[in-house]
């Protein structure tokens, strides 16, 4: 009995991936200064961009935050405590081997890079070893891929749409997938580092 | 959740047997494509296709030729435009064109050209800058049907404004117009502009050298190799380049982290261009 007790009160996790479209910028300027240095897990953000965007959003967020916040590269290795995000026009995938792959292939749900093509290929590399975050933006993109992460098993948390600068797809999040967790935007940082390193949640 | 991971696994035996039937079939290799990516392209013409599995679609594909034709198409990723990313253009103009202007003769290779746009492109940049009467510019997919396209250069009329736009920021010096002629919702891009281009069939997987060339354009082609067959693809470039010869990448491609990394100069970090070194 306290065996099974235990089994389903612990999952590690060995990544997280955030999706955000409008509103992005100030929502993950208050998240990411959140995690703390040992920061266990690797984090792959997508945000959607302009395609000629200069690196203005991750050399930012490098300033706030106290893990390494940089642009992802093709075939690189995904590290832990370190914060990736997808090039502009780019589409941002993970390999089964742990490394990251980027597409020029045409745009999913208007958008490259695109949030689902994200959360499927992270879905099926770290199966239940994953938790999907959706945040603020004015479209669905992301919805498909936080169901995929749900169906391997790992763990999907949704920014409250009250709390969103565009609630379009939190909500849309909300209504097509079993949610684990809606989190308003100032306790996001510290409930996504608490899930992280390993404090209760639920 | 244990069941939808062991069917995971299952899926990916059955890509793995079903890129071996490719190769053996028709001799396309596609066993070290990067394969989040492959498995997304075959996921979409699975659903497209009504087929239930991949086992079904490798029994389809072995029989029907059309079929595999379609899945080719899938397979090689076709997106771009004329004067894609404008910045690029603008740094030929002004790093490499200099350049390239000692040779009497040269010789440019496109490698994975699509649809031709780039190769376009590069036919303005030359013409503009008094080139193009003395360079050979060979232009390799290996897509049959795409390379069709290519060779007739003829392109939507919704796409014009964006590559004007382009055209304009890349530094062109005439008006974008003066290179097509327009019909119906169409354009055609003027014969003299194609005159020194050879469009031809190569497989960068599969086939070997290719003459010997001053600057090779391969843009967005790496990206869908695993590192191993980039390597394997660099090493084909460099052994293909002359001494001092140009390489043009995709803007989020590197040599950084590759075997050759040493072999080359950096002649623009952003804009991915790098100049073999001259050994003594």
């Amino acid at each position: 009995m306290k065996n099974r007790q235990n089994s389903i009160r612990i999952q590690t996790f060995e990544a997280i991936v955030i999706g955000v479209s409008a509103g992005g910028l100030a929502a993950l300027a208050r998240i990411l200064p959140k995690f703390k240095k040992d920061f266990p897990l690797a984090v792959l953000i997508v945000q959607h961009m302009r395609r000629d965007a200069d690196g203005f959003l991750w050399r930012h967020l490098d300033t706030l935050s106290r893990l390494t916040v940089k642009e992802a590269e093709d075939k690189e290795a995904i590290q832990p405590q370190t914060v990736y995000i997808a090039p502009p026009d780019y589409h941002l995938l993970v390999e089964p081997d742990r490394t990251l792959s980027l597409s020029a292939e045409a745009r999913v749900n208007f958008s490259r890079p695109s949030i689902d093509v994200l959360f499927e290929t992270a879905a099926e590399t770290y199966q239940q070893r994953l938790i999907g975050v959706i945040l603020t933006g004015a479209n669905n993109d992301g919805t498909r891929g936080l169901k995929t992460i749900k169906s391997y098993g790992g763990l999907a948390v949704v920014q409250s749409p009250e709390s969103a600068e565009s609630d379009a797809m939190p909500r849309s999040a909300i209504e097509e997938v079993a949610v684990d967790h809606i989190v308003p935007l100032d306790r996001m940082g510290r409930f996504l580092n608490d899930l992280a390193c390993g404090n209760s949640h639920g | 959740m244990k069941n939808k991971s062991a069917e995971l696994d299952n899926e990916r035996l059955e890509i793995k047997l079903l890129l071996e039937a490719i190769y053996l079939k028709y001799g396309f290799d596609f066993r070290d494509y990067s394969s989040a990516h492959t498995k997304r392209r075959l996921e979409n013409r699975l659903g497209l296709s009504g087929l239930e599995h991949y086992g079904q679609m490798q029994h389809r594909l072995i029989h029907d030729e059309a079929f595999f034709n379609e899945l080719l198409l899938d397979l090689s990723i076709n997106v771009t435009e004329m004067f894609r990313d404008p910045w690029f253009y603008k740094k030929i103009r002004e790093e490499v064109i200099p350049h390239l202007q000692t040779y009497p003769f040269i010789r440019a290779w496109h490698a994975g050209c699509s649809a031709g746009q780039e190769v376009y492109s590069m036919c303005i940049v030359l013409e503009e800058e008094g080139m193009k009467n003395r360079t050979q510019i060979y232009a390799t997919d290996f897509n049959e049907l795409i390379l069709q396209k290519a060779r007739s250069g003829i392109y939507p009329i919704e796409v014009i404004r964006d590559y004007t736009a382009n055209y304009q920021q890349a530094g062109g010096k005439k008006s974008f117009s003066d290179y097509y002629s327009a019909q119906y919702d169409h354009v055609i891009i003027n014969q003299e502009l194609k005159d020194k281009v050879l469009f031809s069939s190569h497989n960068l997987v599969t086939d070997g050298v290719f003459g010997e060339m001053n600057i090779i354009f391969c843009r967005n082609v790496l990206i869908y190799f695993n590192k191993d067959l980039q390597n394997k693809v660099l090493k084909l470039f460099h052994d293909t380049l002359c001494p001092g010869g140009f390489l043009c990448l995709g803007s989020k491609e590197s040599l950084k982290f590759t075997n050759l990394v040493d072999e080359y100069e950096v002649v623009a970090e952003r804009e991915k261009i790098y100049r073999k070194k001259r050994r003594p």
